[in-house]
């Protein structure tokens, strides 16, 4: 599979070795080339230093029919215009945007965008691990609407790894979930 | 009519004004306190001191009953997302975003921002009509600075074109060397006819410049002299 990571930090770079180890072919893009200071010297996909909502900048790494295009950069809005602009322009298959407000994260899901909230994921694993009550929101959301329809699979794919994408625990989450792809 | 303004800059500061002077109302969301202080100071209580990207924000800001939402920051990503959160998730009728990048127009379009503003296009718009483009280019001084090594670049209307280099009055002190075609270097030959398209490089001094323009470009104002 063609996977392109919009977004070096430790989820980014954590998926983007995964993937690679398990022999997709990875591009990671980030605004900062110290970024890529995460990736392990082992990493043999292409790491970019380029703004990933810019079109131009993502067909010059190649990433148009990308079947994998996960937006994972600290912005929520940069995330979500990257996705689009990888779903509508770039005919990429399986979309993801992290989108950590809760309301925008709903709002995106239902516009057609799989949606990954850090902040309803954590909070969740932390009530969850307590004992308490969770939100009862789902920290990733399937596309329900118009955008790259094939958000459902993704879904359930990360559905049976860990439910921890996030943070400290990425390493662990990304391994998981790449061994179940 | 109530419009929200998202983006309390120099452009949000003037619309808002403007806005109100015209009798609207108006709310500024801006997420920089001391900026919003600012505005309240010199506006009145219209500052509402939060992220307009953010769902809830939006939502106490009054966008549900907004008219017209105008998210003009200045970064691109920030005015997709206000103005599709305005749209989709708060039925706003009709919503304006502030476009930086030219090439993010046709995008933000298909994904459903009615109008776009891009000052970019205007003032790149303005700066085309007013410098034609560069059809004489100046390549390189020769000669201790007696000579032009010039690029003539011929469009449709040149009268070179369909010429050939003999049937061409060549101003004296100048030389046509060759011609760029399709990215190929071509050398001139007398019986060589020129095309649309063909770069020309000459050499000549200062003095036959314009003699060059009139053959190679065509006449410039009211001049009707068109060479041969």
């Amino acid at each position: 599979m063609k996977i392109v990571i919009v977004g070096c930090g430790r989820v980014g770079a954590a998926l983007a070795e995964s993937y690679d180890a398990a022999g997709h072919q990875v591009v990671i893009l980030d605004i900062s080339t110290r970024a890529f200071g995460r990736l392990a010297g082992t990493f043999r996909g292409s790491a970019v230093r380029g703004d990933g909502t810019d079109e131009d900048t993502l067909r010059r790494v190649g990433a148009e029919n990308a079947d994998v295009f996960l937006s994972l950069t600290e912005g929520d809005n940069r995330n979500v215009m990257a996705a689009q602009v990888a779903a509508e322009g770039l005919g990429a298959k399986r979309v993801i945007a992290k989108i950590n407000d809760p309301v925008r994260a709903a709002a995106y899901a239902e516009l057609g965008l799989t949606t990954l909230c850090r902040t309803t994921l954590l909070a969740d694993a932390v009530s969850a691990h307590l004992g308490l009550p969770v939100s009862g929101q789902s920290g990733i959301r399937a596309s329900s609407g118009s955008h790259a329809g094939h958000g459902h699979e993704l879904h359930q794919m990360y559905q049976g790894g860990s439910g921890e994408t996030n943070g400290e625990t990425g390493a662990a989450a990304g391994d998981t979930t790449s061994r179940e792809a | 009519m109530f419009i929200l303004v998202v983006g309390g800059g120099k452009v949000g500061y003037y619309l808002a004004k403007e806005l109100i002077e015209n009798g609207h109302e108006v709310v500024i969301m801006e997420k920089d306190r001391s900026r919003a202080d600012q505005i309240t100071d010199e506006l009145g209580s219209i500052v509402i001191s939060a992220d307009g990207c953010e769902g809830t924000s939006l939502g106490k800001a009054g966008c549900a009953r907004a008219d017209i939402v105008a998210a003009v920051t200045g970064d691109d990503e920030d005015n997709l997302v206000i103005c599709q959160m305005a749209k989709h998730h708060f039925d706003v009728p009709r919503t304006i975003a502030r476009v930086n990048n030219p090439k993010n127009e046709e995008l933000f379009r298909h994904l459903g921002v009615d109008e776009l503003a891009s000052p970019t296009r205007m003032i790149l718009g303005t700066i085309e009509q007013d410098i034609p483009v560069q059809e004489l280019l100046h390549l390189a001084t020769l000669g201790e600075g007696r000579l032009e090594l010039i690029e003539a670049h011929l469009q449709a209307d040149s009268p070179a074109v369909g010429r050939t280099p003999s049937q061409l009055a060549i101003p004296d002190g100048c030389a046509l060397f060759g011609v760029i075609r399709g990215g190929v270097a071509v050398p001139l030959a007398p019986d060589m006819a020129l095309r649309e398209s063909d770069k020309v490089i000459a050499i000549g001094n200062k003095a036959c410049e314009r003699a060059l323009h009139r053959l190679l470009i065509g006449a410039t104002g009211t001049e009707g002299e068109a060479g041969a």
